[in-house]
């Protein structure tokens, strides 16, 4: 329990430096404390393959992609130019949004029937706990990830595959579906054509 | 020593795992400090030249003079350096360096792993903890606030990135064969046959990107002095510029280990020469390996940037899924 508040308080205030923070190096500094703080929470949890997952593909991919990007951008130390102070103006439907939020968790917690809680969340992260079926192993997380949940899975692989052709149509330099050296050589002909015509006059 | 061990077997769980982290610690640093020696011994016997010899016999002491000089130099930071990130990111490069220790078996006796923690996800923990070492790199170079550290960083995040997808690969290739992600079961898969015999493509693979992950020559453009000055640890001097050099060769180690645990049998012996305890057989196979890379290195010159991405992307990465899905596929029709 002492865990669980001390995760939550290092979540909690790691997002909010997230979106704080002035520098937009320091926001991917604290997410990638909040990824952290998220993972552990996962394993006090038993999910102990979300939890690797979860750093594996956030903080080892997606983030250090973020941090080149920024660093790129933001090349220099300083931080980006001070803007129009939009937060005031974020705050009431802010505070309207946190309002929904509680009130729906109030909501289900209220009419929740309580549940058998997991009597022990120690071992999951030893000895053969993997080998049988415990929840957040990794034979049970593929097995629910390829059965139940096969069509969701597959849908968002579909997606993320339309994600990556669109980048690639957008910010690729070369034409799709038209041949590089027969474009380039096109390019050439028009080239000496007109140097060949601005010659002759 | 029966006395010993019981006493041990009493102690509460938070000591002996202390303990252990005390005394692998040791043995990690000690190990750093004398390949970085024999690394520059075996490189002037290949280039014809003594190395270092005039510290102690042999030169067996230059790792502690080279630490005495590191403490004792002074520590800059540029005044266009971010300060905070500029202090960090060589304790992310160490930390997560030492962290994957955590989780490494080394030997086994009687049915106990020599390792502070059997995970039973350990390969999976390994690939999550070294793939932050990434931002020790990465905003180590951007915080210095110059050009070259920026350089050498932005190269070093989109080799790490493109050359850890391969490695992945190459890794899901052995935890087909073995079924288990537990490194111990791993290793107790290969009793009979050694992974790098089915897995010949999967261990090229996993060679190479190995050598482009810890950014070692061939691939070692983050650094590359010729046109970085020193790369992404340009602006560091002391014990910061310290912490990314003992990160380099210690993930060096880590890598040696990992190939040992996946593909060379870990501490099973060969021919069956048993004689020879487990974590000797275990500490030869590393030590192999990381002679390979001091050879590597002193025999190989450096990719051409566009040429490395080129490979990793064109040539690596469909080779590691072709290895992936043939040997899935084999795995699978032998049910």
């Amino acid at each position: 329990m002492i865990g669980f508040f001390a995760l939550a308080i290092v979540l909690i205030a790691s997002a909010v430096w997230t979106v704080a923070a002035r520098k937009p190096v320091y926001s991917v500094v604290a997410l990638l404390l909040h990824f952290a703080a998220l993972a552990a929470l996962y394993v006090t949890l038993n999910a102990e393959f979300l939890a690797v997952t979860q750093i594996i593909v956030y903080s080892g991919a997606i983030l250090v992609l973020f941090l080149f990007v920024i660093a790129l951008l933001s090349s220099g130390v300083a931080a980006f130019a001070q803007g129009p102070d939009r937060l005031p103006k974020a705050a009431i439907p802010a505070g309207f949004a946190v309002l929904v939020g509680f009130g729906l968790l109030a909501f289900g917690l209220a009419n929740a029937t309580p549940q058998a809680t997991a009597t022990s969340n120690s071992g999951s992260l030893h000895g053969a706990a993997g080998l049988a079926n415990v929840f957040g192993s990794v034979a049970d997380f593929g097995k629910a990830l390829f059965t139940t949940h096969l069509l969701p899975f597959e849908i968002t692989a579909l997606i993320l595959m339309v994600a990556v052709i669109g980048v690639v149509l957008l910010a690729g330099d070369v034409t799709p579906f038209v041949s590089r050296t027969a474009d380039t050589k096109r390019v050439k002909r028009e080239m000496r054509e007109a140097i060949l015509k601005e010659g002759g006059e | 020593m029966d006395a010993l061990v019981a006493t041990l077997n009493a102690a509460p769980l938070w000591l002996v795992i202390l303990i252990k982290s005390a005394l692998l610690l040791l043995v990690v640093v000690t190990t750093f400090a004398y390949a970085m020696l024999f690394e520059r011994k075996i490189l002037g016997w290949m280039q014809l030249r003594p190395g270092p010899n005039r510290v102690g016999p042999w030169g067996l002491l230059q790792p502690a003079a080279d630490a005495a000089k590191l403490i004792l130099k002074e520590d800059l930071t540029p005044k266009t350096a971010d300060p905070l990130i500029y202090r960090l990111a060589p304790f992310i490069s160490l930390i997560t360096a030492f962290a994957v220790y955590a989780v490494i078996p080394f030997g086994e006796n009687n049915g106990s792993l020599w390792a502070i923690g059997d995970v039973n996800a350990g390969i999976l923990l390994l690939m999550a903890i070294s793939s932050i070492g990434v931002y020790g790199i990465s905003l180590g170079g951007w915080a210095s606030g110059s050009k070259y550290p920026l350089l050498g960083s932005v190269r070093a995040t989109a080799q790490m990135i493109s050359y850890e997808l391969s490695m992945s690969m190459s890794f899901v290739g052995v935890l087909i064969l073995a079924g288990t992600t537990s490194l111990a079961g791993i290793v107790h898969a290969q009793a009979s046959m050694w992974f790098f015999i089915p897995q010949c493509f999967g261990f090229l693979i996993y060679v190479i990107t190995a050598v482009a992950e810890t950014n070692r020559t061939p691939f070692d453009l983050v650094e590359a002095e010729t046109e970085l000055v020193g790369g992404f640890h340009t602006e560091y001097s002391g014990l910061r510029f310290g912490s990314f050099f003992i990160a380099e060769y210690v993930n060096m180690l880590t890598v040696a280990c990992i190939a040992t645990l996946l593909f060379l049998g870990g501490w099973n012996a060969p021919f069956g020469l048993t004689m020879i305890p487990g974590i000797l057989w275990f500490v030869m196979k590393v030590g192999a390996f990381l002679f390979f890379y001091m050879w590597l290195r002193a025999t190989l010159p450096r990719f051409r940037y566009d040429r490395l991405m080129a490979f990793g992307w064109k040539i690596l990465l469909p080779a590691a899924t072709l290895n992936l899905i043939i040997t899935a596929l084999i795995v699978a029709l032998r049910g």
